[in-house]
């Protein structure tokens, strides 16, 4: 089952603290949506008003259609995945996976046989007798979705699941949650600070920044084209030129050009010339250079650029600073 | 040097457990005099003086009252700690840090003060002495203790593993007994033991609240009036027992438990 989220001017306060402020935005039904920011800018608080956790202060939401102001956690069609998972430790793995749906009165043989197909979804067949201590952290985790995922919620929403893991797992279970949500198609909503991870599951990044959402889109435009600096710079690592050093691009005279270090690495034929620049340092990546190159047009300016690894660089070397011209950016 | 000073500790050991369980060790030994008068020489072992106990009606009447307040008494103490623990570990109230000084005040208070309390405003509500007053004064002794133990045992996990109960769909009570309670399980029984033993040796409140049910503590302290016997060592010797068993039913269900998670 799946359903779409519409959130509609919703502020919350807590004490004289402002954590969200008039958040406006819609994930349609069966996408998979990453709010994406820095610690306390309000992604799990929005999160946490859409589980039922805590009312807005001001504004509505909905999911299917439904006005969600007030109904408590247990009557919402969503389910959460805790950051600490909080799996029940004195219950069995099937017993953890059953509970939403014993608490739904589903009799005992057919909430075993649901339970067990839904720990074999998530990689862990006949583990049922196990019980939470014994297993460890990337196994838990996928109990916590399983059990989320048992009742069929309309959407499952996912606190920080992946912050606890080491990098390699955490791929893996990027990978892994992808499938199960494409499998389910249930609207997943992922909070996490780490744009790659944003950036390899989401259909739709939210970015926020001091309870305000700055940017939102598909990860491919969120990351070539931002809306704005901070998203530019959230979502890795970014030149910022002022508009009138590079009249080329075409831009208003006081606007801000982005430009991604990479862009500057396979330019077409008819990409903007920037002129020449002198590589200042380099360093050696393995699948790239990267440079610190002073441009001629500006001089007083540091670019950071990548160069093909098959490129011998050495500082003071003359590089040609081309770029197609769907790479630049205007932003605020 | 080393030598000495272990030899030190040891000989230290030995003097503490020797002051405090040799008055022990007397006790039971002479509950197996046989003779009149629990005294030296010693002239047993005979089990003459246990035989004298299993018969005695009045004993065994106090055996069963105490039994039956301290878990009676206990098991209340539990449930109303344990409800004072959640409400005031899991929802904002008004003052909540002087509820919680004011549930724990009790303790600080002698149980003397609390008996007469209790004696002075039964009669005023024209409530009669018995077993049930000594329960309610036994829950008022224990509460204290069973909320400090309970609350400490609260945790962030099981808030937020209450949190994901609701979340699926439980409704207070559901979470209160499937989540809850089964987390604070090595607590809550700790609280139980412990009020238990208390409320298995207590005196002054039992002396105060109860005319003809009386607790085995009153029953043996009437015994004493009519001078010592070896019947007294006796049945000192099985509450010891008593309360030996309780510990080490403690030590064995919860700390083993809790050493284990």
């Amino acid at each position: 089952m799946t359903a779409g989220v519409e959130i509609i001017g919703v502020s919350k306060s807590f004490g004289g603290a402002r954590a969200l402020d008039d958040v406006t935005l819609d994930i349609p039904a069966g996408a998979y949506a990453v709010l994406l920011g820095p610690s306390g800018c309000g992604k799990t608080t929005l999160l946490f008003t859409l589980g039922g956790f805590h009312d807005a202060s001001a504004g509505t939401v909905r999911i299917g259609g439904r006005d969600m102001n007030g109904v408590p956690p247990a009557r919402r069609p969503t389910t959460t995945m805790f950051q600490d998972y909080a799996l029940f430790p004195h219950m069995s793995l099937t017993d953890n996976v059953a509970f939403g749906l014993r608490m739904a009165g589903m009799g005992r043989r057919a909430r075993r046989d649901r339970a067990g197909e839904m720990l074999a979804l998530v990689g862990l067949p006949d583990a049922g007798r196990r019980r939470p201590h014994e297993l460890s952290g990337g196994q838990r985790q996928r109990v916590a979705l399983a059990r989320a995922l048992a009742v069929e919620p309309d959407v499952l929403l996912l606190d920080e699941p992946l912050g606890a893991l080491d990098l390699s797992l955490r791929r893996q279970m990027q990978e892994e949650l992808k499938r199960i949500q494409g499998q389910v198609g249930t609207t997943f909503v992922h909070v996490t600070h780490d744009q790659e991870e944003a950036m390899a599951i989401a259909d739709l990044i939210v970015v926020m920044r001091d309870g305000r959402i700055e940017d939102a889109g598909p990860p491919q435009r969120v990351y070539a084209r931002p809306a704005n600096r901070f998203t530019a710079g959230f979502m890795g690592e970014v030149n910022l030129i002022p508009a009138a050093t590079l009249p080329q691009a075409g831009a208003a005279e006081g606007a801000t050009l982005a430009i991604r270090p990479e862009a500057f690495r396979d330019p077409g034929a008819d990409a903007l010339d920037f002129g020449a620049g002198t590589v200042i340092e380099c360093a050696f990546l393995g699948t790239h250079w990267r440079a610190h190159v002073r441009p001629k047009a500006a001089p007083g300016a540091t670019w950071i650029l990548h160069a093909p690894a098959r490129d011998g660089l050495r500082p003071g070397d003359r590089v040609a600073l081309r770029v197609d011209r769907d790479r630049v950016a205007a932003v605020e | 040097m080393r030598r000495v000073a272990s030899l030190a500790g040891i000989v230290y050991a030995a003097a503490i457990y020797g002051f405090v369980f040799l008055p022990v060790a007397v006790l039971v030994t002479f509950s197996f005099q046989s003779g009149r008068l629990p005294v030296p020489p010693f002239d047993g072992p005979s089990l003459r003086w246990y035989g004298e106990v299993l018969a005695d009606r009045d004993l065994m009447a106090a055996l069963a009252n105490s039994a039956l307040v301290a878990v009676g008494s206990s098991a209340v103490a539990v449930v109303l700690g344990f409800l004072a623990a959640h409400a005031l570990a899991r929802h904002r109230l008004p003052g909540a840090a002087w509820q919680r000084a004011l549930l724990v005040a009790p303790l600080t208070v002698s149980t003397l003060i609390v008996g007469l309390g209790l004696l002075m405003l039964a009669g005023e509500l024209g409530i009669s002495k018995g077993l049930l007053l000594v329960g309610v004064g036994h829950v008022v002794l224990n509460m204290p203790l069973c909320f400090a133990v309970i609350f400490a045992g609260m945790t962030e996990a099981q808030r937020s593993a209450e949190r994901a109960a609701r979340d699926l769909g439980a409704a207070e009570v559901a979470v209160l007994r499937l989540v809850t309670a089964p987390m604070l399980a090595p607590p809550i029984l700790a609280a139980f033991f412990l009020s238990v033993t208390f409320s298995w040796d207590e005196f002054i409140v039992a002396f105060l609240l109860s005319r003809f049910d009386v607790t085995l503590p009153v029953e043996i302290w009437s015994l004493l009036r009519s001078g010592l016997t070896p019947e007294t060592n006796a049945i000192g010797s099985i509450v010891f027992l008593v309360s030996i068993g309780l510990v080490v039913l403690l030590e064995l269900t919860v700390f083993r438990r809790v050493g284990r998670t």
